[in-house]
């Protein structure tokens, strides 16, 4: 039997910045790609756009800042956020409100507080929240599915609709928007919220063409990829568990819960955990690890708060879709979390508790 | 005239009621929606600036020292409610637009700061050009951000303007760009605190500039090597 010595520091960092933060890329990347075969080619472009100025303006305030721009952006970061937000925003939103999306998410919430690592909010999600409380129509103009489409449209008329507002035949955005049944469609939660409000039972809610699998087509794929790449980042050990797990066990209670006390009223919990941007959130979102809760007791706590507030937010809220909201309101009482949740240090005795 | 030349330095720049003392937030955040708005608040809280000093100090040795802040703030009052019915009578869709903000001047503690701070204890010609001054101070910050949220939010400035200056004045609205979408968190009360936390850190930014051009070169003193030089 041979000893192996080692000196200090014995416990290892396993992977770089870089390499955690490309690891989440290729994990949300099947979702992605579903998301594109489902939606268009918009979000791909709409990726481009968002990357380029994201990190143009990390290097340009980095610069400013007289710090090792390179360096910083070469961790990936910037580009990971890009790519939350590109999977966020609607499909052909015109390419500035994307470049204003970029500066919130990098320029404001991430460098004017400190750059990586000090950022209070989740910088993806700061951009979304401002994106859609400045630009409501544009925020919520989400494409139908390719399959119901009136007119379908190819990657050169997604990047002209995106750059100029039209296609090269003279389609605008609305035009494109409208299903093969002549009406325009919202996403499934949106349709489910407004139908609702409307008077309308969840059965004539959820008759509708695009409701022809239960969830919204494409919407029940999506997040089955997201899932699957969720449970990838867990199997190796990017994230942790605690955080994914509290906040669909909340969702499928508080949902569950509504929706038995009044199933004609609240849809089932498992339609809010299949439809909207929940395993997206679930995983990818709520997991940042400089944003969300840093101890194991506070994870719990803090994803079943983004749980409730999703259920709470899209049943009796404003807006169809809620894990932006919930996650940046979360943010806030992360370091309240983190005070009474600081684990006992090895050889104290926890308070309260006699020897 | 150097006293004079302080107050002014004072209160536009190093003292600046809205940049630097950060009073008066609550006008500021929220009716800097527009240039006009802006301005019709600032030139309203300079005038009850300018009088209430006055005021304060022509009475100020008549004042008890113990019931001296109700006294102030009964004569600010007295100067808001005037002002308030001269904007009801002659710019009538201004005093609209503004509607609560102008009985709020009140309020406003950038005036009984300087009311207590200043006039309360200086003569009368000093403590009514300190008014102007502050008061002038307050409503270059209110236009600044009033105009800037409005280009951004709007993509015009000077709208409103025939509010305050009469019809003549429509013509003085310049459309920058038109737009589909309106960029609403400016307008919104977010785009006032974001807006006025990047105005704070330019002020800020510009006054490290200042001290660094200006700086004395530091004495360097030579130091007498006693020691041999180590190789």
């Amino acid at each position: 039997m041979s000893l192996r010595l080692a000196s200090s520091p014995h416990q290892h960092q396993q992977r770089s910045t870089a390499q955690l933060m490309r690891l989440v890329c290729y994990c949300a990347l099947p979702g992605f790609a579903l998301q594109c075969w489902f939606f268009g080619w918009g979000s791909l472009i709409q990726f481009a756009i968002a990357a380029v100025f994201a990190l143009g303006i990390e290097a340009a305030i980095l610069e400013i800042r007289k710090k090792d721009f390179e360096r910083a952006l070469a961790d990936g970061s910037a580009l990971l956020t890009a790519l939350l937000l590109a999977i966020c925003i609607p499909p052909l939103t015109p390419w500035w409100i994307t470049a204003i999306g970029a500066f919130f998410a990098i320029g404001i919430s991430k460098q004017l507080y400190g750059g990586l690592g000090f950022n209070l909010f989740n910088p993806a999600m700061v951009a979304y929240v401002t994106l859609l409380v400045s630009f409501p129509v544009a925020m919520t103009s989400w494409m139908p599915p390719v399959a119901l489409a009136e007119q379908g449209y190819d990657f050169f008329d997604a990047l002209r609709v995106i750059f100029t507002g039209f296609t090269a035949d003279g389609y605008s955005l609305s035009q494109l928007r409208m299903g093969a049944d002549g009406f325009t469609m919202a996403t499934p939660l949106d349709s489910v919220k407004t139908d609702i409000g409307l008077g309308l039972t969840l059965q004539e809610a959820t008759s509708k063409v695009q409701f022809a699998d239960g969830f919204g087509i494409g919407w029940l794929w999506i997040n089955l990829a997201y899932l699957t790449g969720g449970l990838l980042l867990l199997k190796l050990r990017a994230i942790k568990w605690q955080i994914p797990v509290s906040m669909l066990g909340a969702i499928l209670l508080v949902g569950g819960v509504i929706h038995l006390a009044s199933p004609d009223l609240f849809t089932s919990p498992w339609f809010h955990l299949l439809s909207g941007g929940t395993m997206l959130g679930a995983f990818f979102i709520a997991t940042d690890p400089v944003s969300a809760s840093t101890t194991d007791k506070g994870r719990l706590i803090f994803g079943a708060g983004i749980g409730v507030l999703v259920i709470v937010i899209r049943t009796w809220g404003g807006y169809p879709d809620a894990i932006a909201f919930a996650v940046v309101l979360m943010n806030m009482t992360v370091p309240l979390i983190d005070y009474y949740t600081r684990p006992r240090t090895y050889g104290y005795q926890s308070r309260g508790k006699k020897r | 005239m150097s006293e004079l030349k302080t107050l002014s330095w004072q209160g536009l720049w190093k003292n600046n009621p809205a940049l630097v003392q950060l009073l008066g937030l609550c006008p500021l955040l929220a009716v800097t929606g527009s240039f006009i708005n802006g301005l019709g608040l600032g030139l309203a809280t300079t005038a009850v600036l300018i009088g209430s000093n006055t005021t304060v100090s022509l009475v100020r040795n008549l004042v008890p020292n113990e019931v001296r802040i109700p006294i102030f703030v009964m004569v600010i009052a007295a100067f808001v409610t005037v002002i308030q019915l001269l904007m009801n009578a002659y710019t009538y869709n201004l005093y609209l637009a503004l509607g609560i903000f102008i009985p709020l001047i009140v309020t406003n503690c950038a005036i009984i700061g300087r009311a207590e701070a200043y006039a309360s204890k200086n003569p009368v010609g000093h403590a009514a050009f300190d008014g102007l001054m502050m008061g002038i101070g307050f409503t270059l910050v209110l236009v600044t951000l009033g105009a800037l949220r409005e280009i951004l939010g709007n993509g015009t400035l000077f709208s409103g303007a025939e509010t305050l200056f009469g019809d003549w004045a429509l013509s003085l609205k310049l459309t920058l760009f038109v737009t589909e979408h309106k960029f609403l968190l400016a307008i919104l009360p977010p785009g006032a605190f974001i807006g006025m936390g990047l105005l704070i850190a330019l002020k800020n930014y510009l006054d490290k500039r200042f001290e660094q051009l200006h700086k004395q070169p530091a004495k360097v003193v030579q130091r007498a090597r006693v020691t041999a030089e180590s190789q």
